[in-house]
């Protein structure tokens, strides 16, 4: 079985293992009995594996809709007294905030762990802000690990918190966190709950008014008991000596102070905060009162640093603080070693020598992320494009959303106008119809359009817009890494489940013109694009087909493979296939005889076929490779 | 002490696999490793990177001149991540080139690989045909682990051969076992030093 290595009851084990997969071994180290998520990178991988190993961990783990359902639904397991634990990326929480902020009043029974997986530098997102903030205002206690070792190990400890103070414990990631391997040490399995009893009542579990002015006392008076434990928690621990630079750190920048402070021998001592809220005023007092100078190093926000410079000022503690407040530490981006030696420099008026090679400035083309070969949106893109040209149209809105299609940015296609976050395609393609004379056109993903589409499109049909709206149903939750959604006949057990059909929702909103088509077939999907163009009112396309990377491994597995050729002696170099479909695999090269020409790279190209479909001269062969 | 290890290339080219079998490798040595690698949007035809410590380390990210070791598995993608390097690095370049979209789309140039070769001749250059060797051992697939080969017999690189085949073993489908030892053995042959 796929991941066995992270459910095996061995104690002392050792294990290279993701972040993501850390935290799935402690969840089971911790008898977690139920789960829940909607995937978003950097937090994907931690679903990926509970989709292979839950049912055998006999805990229950389901994909939810969208992450306030998620929420929702582990909130309740932990009302009913299981351990329960909801995770998504750190805007997931945008999405589930409304729930979550309630769920801090309402307290838990069952511990329950919400975690946020935050993403400086933004590989993978909209924005990088920073969730440590929302412990702050909802009250939640928070734990932020530093590697795989501690993402395994805080699990369980997050838990014993949350179970304490009957509250739930927001557990803070980020990217290289999540996304970084190593060794990470076994414990013992505990057993797992998996059936709770719910005792009710509702002079706690029902939000009224009344309940909600006596819950935010008690939840106040709560917090001044954890942040009595914060002062002493293990989890918070001074390493080193001396009495001159003192280091607050937390996160994944532990790991680059260590490192830097150790290269350089620097006589430092490191405060290494991993419950960071309610934040631990006396340690952070003691602290600050033995050394001279005080370093606050922390990806994006000040926020330890704020508290740090708080506890200074009440209690009269004259001590040099540097920071971001200051300007020694950028307040945007990811950290790196350079990051920690700059400040440094600055900080200490010293010179790190860096030994770094400086290679000659030369011109290298950009690579930028792009659809992958065989990717059926690039079919699609390529289809509306044609359509848009022959129909003379040029100044069509296209609101896009969140997934790999909206790569569809990239030239040619240009089939990006304005996005916002997971579902605006639908709610800003009714604005620009409602105050532009220009066509609009929205597309959206499969697993999207179940997230937060739906009442959108709701609102298109009711309000009486003018749009056309592409649902890309590749038949799975693709950036992510291939997750199921309520379209699909698999839930996140891995047990067969009922699906949405998402002609009948969509026809079952009112909506008349709903079209599905097949992007592989280009010549009818540019029909439809141009019916849909011309339709007066909303038009729905479904374009629907597989994602090419499901498709290839499967045939992968099934040892089946071609790819295609161009044919030099057909080939009339028109570009068609390079310019205007512009597939990865696709290039252009300067031979030795000085003659420009195009080519397939045979390590890409996946076989969609769809370049020869569109080839006007049939220059592209098919090359069955054994 | 530790040694710092990048690896560069296209998604597609199995990268995250090849980083992920040497960490493996050291942790089947008795060594510490910690490795960041990427995810997300791109999965192939887009830039991959990842980088890796071993030995004792805490930081997932390499700074500047900290790569003692370079693994380029394109040539662009080698040369644009040489500011990691120092003057003592090695840096494997795969000579085949993956040409972006963006010189048919942009009128971007690719350099020539002799060029991009030749700028870094004050390294510890190691060239080999990967791509080509792969497909000589039976699939495209396995350039990669040509790339573990030519890695096997880096001075510097702290995992012997043998444990490196046990973890390409580990993570390879049993099918393509002989396959790919195969491919890698070219790449451990390909290069002298």
């Amino acid at each position: 079985m796929k991941y066995e290595n992270v459910i095996v009851d061995e104690p002392g084990r050792r294990e290279f293992l993701l972040g993501n997969e850390a935290i799935v071994r402690g969840a089971i180290e911790a008898g977690v009995g139920f789960a829940s998520t909607y995937p978003g990178t950097p937090s994907s991988e931690i679903g990926n594996v509970l989709f292979y190993v839950a049912k055998k961990a006999g805990m229950y783990f389901e994909f939810s809709t969208n992450e306030k359902v998620a929420l929702e639904v582990s909130a309740a397991a932990a009302a009913s007294g299981l351990r329960s634990m909801v995770f998504f990326k750190h805007v997931g929480l945008n999405v589930a905030a409304d729930a979550f902020m309630s769920t801090a009043y309402v307290g838990t029974n069952g511990g329950m762990v919400i975690i946020s997986a935050d993403d400086p530098s933004m590989h993978s997102s909209q924005n990088e802000q920073d969730n440590r903030y929302y412990a702050l205002i909802s009250g939640m206690p928070m734990v932020e690990p530093s590697n795989a070792q501690e993402m395994k190990d805080f699990i369980k400890k997050a838990f014993e918190i949350s179970e304490k103070y009957k509250l739930p414990v927001l557990f803070r990631t980020t990217t290289r966190v999540n996304h970084v391997r190593g060794i990470v040490e076994y414990g013992k399995i505990n057993r797992v709950k998996r059936e709770g009893y719910f005792h009710k009542n509702p002079a706690k579990y029902v939000i009224l008014p009344s309940v909600a002015r006596r819950m935010h006392m008690e939840l106040l008076e709560k917090l001044k008991r954890v942040e009595e434990e914060t002062n002493n928690s293990e989890l918070n621990r001074i390493e080193g000596n001396g009495n001159e630079i003192g280091i607050i750190t937390s996160g994944v920048a532990y790991n680059y102070v260590h490192d830097v402070v150790k290269e350089l021998g620097l006589n430092a001592k490191i405060l290494k905060l991993a419950f960071t809220h309610p934040f631990p005023k006396e340690l952070v007092k003691e602290f600050i009162s033995s050394v001279k100078k005080v370093i606050v190093v922390e990806e994006l926000e000040p926020y330890l640093e704020k508290e740090t410079r708080l506890v200074a000022q009440m209690n009269d503690i004259n001590v040099d603080i540097y920071g971001k407040l200051n300007g020694y530490f950028p307040r945007a981006y990811e950290y790196n070693p350079d990051v920690i030696k700059d400040a440094l420099e600055k900080i200490m008026n010293i010179k790190i020598e860096r030994n770094a090679y400086t290679p000659e400035e030369i011109s290298l083309p950009p690579r930028p992320p792009i659809l992958c070969p065989g990717c059926p949106h690039r079919a699609t893109y390529y289809a509306a494009m044609m359509a848009l040209k022959q129909l003379k149209i040029k100044d069509a809105i296209i609101t896009t959303d969140i997934g790999c299609y909206t790569l569809g940015i990239q030239k040619p296609y240009e089939m990006a106008d304005y996005l916002l976050c997971m579902g605006s395609s639908i709610g800003t393609a009714v604005g620009f119809s409602k105050s532009t004379k220009q066509k609009v056109i929205g597309f959206v993903g499969d697993s999207t359009f179940f997230h937060a589409a739906i009442p959108g499109l709701i609102d298109a049909y009711h309000n009486k817009a003018n749009l056309v709206y592409v649902i890309l149903d590749n038949r799975t939750t693709a950036m992510t890494g291939h997750q199921p959604h309520p379209g699909l006949p698999v839930n996140g057990m891995g047990e067969p489940a009922p699906y949405v059909d998402i002609e009948n929702l969509v026809r079952g909103i009112g909506i008349d013109f709903v079209k599905t088509v097949d992007p592989y077939d280009v010549k009818e999907t540019i029909k439809v694009f141009k019916e849909a163009i011309k339709h007066e009112g909303i038009s729905v396309i479904i374009s629907k087909r597989e994602c090419a990377l499901l498709w290839d491994a499967r045939r992968r597995k099934q040892g089946e493979w071609w790819i295609y050729e161009i044919n030099q002696d057909k080939c009339t170099q028109c570009g068609l296939c390079s310019d205007w479909l512009a597939c990865a695999a696709i290039f252009k090269r300067k031979d030795k005889d000085g003659k420009v020409r195009i080519y397939i790279n045979d390590a890409l190209c996946d076989g969609c076929g769809v370049c020869a479909t569109i080839c006007p001269f049939n220059a592209i062969d098919k090359k069955v490779i054994r | 002490m530790s040694v710092g290890i990048v690896y560069a290339g296209v998604g597609g080219q199995g990268v995250l696999t090849a980083s992920s079998i040497v960490g493996k490798a050291a942790l089947l040595s008795g060594m510490n490793v910690v490795m960041s690698e990427v995810h997300g949007m791109a999965q192939r035809g887009g830039i991959v990177v990842t980088e890796m410590k071993i030995g004792e380390a805490k930081s997932p990210l390499l700074g500047q001149g900290e790569a003692d070791i370079i693994v380029g598995f394109e040539p662009v993608e080698a040369y644009r991540i040489l500011k990691k390097a120092h003057p003592e690095s090695y840096v494997i370049v795969n000579t085949e080139p993956i040409i972006p979209t963006t010189v048919s789309l942009e009128g971007k140039t690719y350099p020539d690989v002799k060029q991009i070769l030749g700028n870094m001749r004050d390294l510890h250059v190691v060239s080999l045909e990967a791509t080509e060797l792969a497909r000589k051992a039976g699939n495209v697939i396995a350039t990669n682990i040509v790339m573990l080969g030519a890695l096997a017999k880096i001075p510097v690189f702290p995992i012997k051969k043998e444990i490196l085949e046990e973890a390409i073993k580990k993570t390879i489908n049993p099918k393509y076992h002989e396959m790919n030892l195969k491919a890698f053995q070219m790449g451990y042959e390909s290069i002298s030093l």
